[in-house]
């Protein structure tokens, strides 16, 4: 499908408003993605028509629901070609996914002198829980680095690996640097040993197709509002042998068999894990956001953003001064970088005064940012809906920028 | 000068431009005016930090009034830094714990005092309070 730019835009509204007098450009599409009107009506067509508690009662609203709760999670399934609907959990985000995993991964699997092994490149939330489990644990947690150019240092992450290694927990897409991880390739590697993956895919879903059948992942984790959908959704794929072993990591309604005073049985996945009432009008954008996405096509995404990078690239370099922060060949469409000697938040609230949503700061990645010895970036990353004209606008912002500040 | 009149001199200072990027032209140029901190003064102990920009903030207690110095490492930080110091610099404790501040907002740098953890003036602020609370408690 040939991509016209202004009828996408059109499906986004929010992104007509002007700020500060001047047109919106949304580049922090890494931080939060704007929805389309499909996604809100989704959720207020929900509300308006088939509001219900639903996998309870027997009335016609709760079928109706229910039906299109599962419906939801079917269509997931097959949006990241998952072997069975089983192994597909709703969460409340990416964080929460990664959360789960660790604690009930570190609950069963990890004891005293075991090692996990992460990377230096990570968000917080695939980082802090590991680091939380293992020091329960008595476990020891080792962070793999990158090479000058952002790329993960396959060599020293293979160079870790010991008979004690009992989980690889790492990014698809690093959210600083845009690098795009060999996973598959990782994956196959770690298996070869007998250890699993998990991977944080909140920057991959939005970017290119994800097929967690292909990868052999164990796990694969991301966010709804990362990828057009609201916020409050995500969801957390894992192979059914290692949820079948996890311990629930929230209990109450949903996720019993039976009750009684003396004990308790559980549900079968993939309800185990999906305590309370869920975020059914979350699943319902979830829904309408993959069926955007299918409709787009996630091919003719990933080519149209690399464009957007390619060009941004090309037009950032040509100023004097610029260091930029994850070059690798293979990487998403965003830019992190800094202007000379210019703070980060100094050039990011002019930037913001010329109307271009940008993020400053460490980005949740404290540990990268220390390694680079600086305070923070400044990122601008971009999605299917922003344009050439918007970049050339960033360029001509950074410029200014740079004269302000001499 | 009470705290009153430099503060209305400031918002006049501002008042002559529409545009934002004039105003942040002149957050720079005050930035830049800002009598520099004593170097011993720039370590932790003074710190107060922000999400992204930090602020290290210094204050003395002599012949009854409170002066304070200060400074960021960015830029833009520091403009609204030195605005705060020349306001509440050389105030008596009693003044500086009953100034409302309005003129940041009369200005429009609200948004910098917003508890969104990008910097540390809001911060900064309730800690220059704090340095006039205990000032006084001691004289």
């Amino acid at each position: 499908m040939p991509f016209d730019i202004s009828d996408i835009r059109a499906d986004f509204p929010i992104l007509s408003q002007a700020i500060y007098k001047r047109p919106l450009i949304y580049f922090d599409n890494a931080a939060t993605t704007q929805k389309p009107l499909q996604v809100i009506n989704a959720i207020s067509d929900y509300y308006l028509h088939d509001n219900c508690n639903i996998h309870r009662g027997v009335h016609y609203l709760s079928v109706k629901a229910t039906e299109a709760f599962e419906e939801a999670r079917k269509e997931i399934r097959e949006f990241i070609n998952a072997p069975s609907t089983h192994e597909v959990v709703f969460t409340k985000g990416a964080s929460e996914s990664l959360n789960l995993v660790a604690s009930s991964f570190g609950k069963k699997f990890l004891g005293p002198g075991d090692e996990v092994i992460t990377t230096i490149m990570e968000h917080h939330s695939n980082f802090v829980p590991w680091q939380i489990i293992c020091e329960e644990k008595g476990a020891t947690l080792k962070v793999a680095n990158i090479l000058p150019d952002g790329r993960l240092d396959l060599e020293h992450l293979y160079s870790l690996i010991t008979e004690r290694t009992k989980i690889i927990a790492l990014t698809h897409v690093s959210n600083v640097l845009g690098t795009i991880n060999p996973i598959k390739e990782i994956i196959a590697y770690a298996h070869a040993k007998g250890i699993p993956v998990l991977v944080d895919g909140a920057q991959g879903v939005s970017h290119m197709k994800v097929d967690v059948t292909d990868l052999d992942c164990d796990f694969y984790c991301f966010s709804g509002h990362k990828m057009y959908g609201p916020m409050g959704i995500g969801i957390l794929y894992g192979k059914e042998k290692w949820l079948e072993e996890f311990p629930p990591y929230q209990s109450g309604g949903e996720m019993v068999k039976d009750v009684t005073i003396e004990k308790t049985t559980y549900n079968e996945l993939p309800f185990k894990f999906e305590a309370g009432t869920p975020n059914v009008e979350g699943v319902m954008g979830l829904r309408a956001a993959v069926q955007y996405l299918k409709n787009l096509g996630m091919d003719e995404i990933h080519a149209y953003e690399d464009s957007l990078l390619k060009h941004a690239v090309e037009r950032l370099s040509a100023i004097k001064d610029m260091r930029f922060f994850g070059t690798a060949p293979s990487k998403a469409s965003l830019v992190s970088f800094l202007i000379g000697d210019i703070h980060p938040f100094d050039a990011g609230t002019i930037i913001d005064k010329m109307g271009i949503a940008v993020r400053t700061g460490h980005h949740c990645a404290q540990p990268l940012i220390d390694h680079f010895g600086i305070s923070g970036t400044v990122r601008a990353s971009f999605a299917f809906y922003n344009t050439i004209e918007e970049i050339d606008k960033l360029a001509d912002a950074v410029s200014r920028v740079k004269t302000m500040f001499r | 000068m009470t705290i009153q009149e430099i503060e209305n001199q400031l918002v006049d200072e501002f008042a002559a431009f529409d545009d934002w990027l004039d105003k942040y032209d002149l957050i720079l140029d005050m930035g830049k005016s800002l009598p520099p901190i004593d170097p011993k003064y720039k370590t932790d102990q003074f710190i107060i930090s922000g999400c992204q920009s930090k602020v290290w903030l210094h204050a003395e207690f002599r012949n009854g009034k409170v002066n304070f110095t200060a400074d960021s490492d960015a830029i833009i930080t520091k403009g609204i830094v030195s605005m705060l110091v020349s306001v509440l610099s050389g105030q008596t404790p009693d003044a500086i714990q009953s100034a409302d501040l309005s003129f940041i907002n009369r200005i429009g740098l609200n948004e910098h005092l917003s508890p969104t953890r990008s910097n540390g003036l809001a911060s900064m602020v309730k800690q220059m309070k704090l340095y006039a609370m205990v000032f006084k408690m001691k004289s």
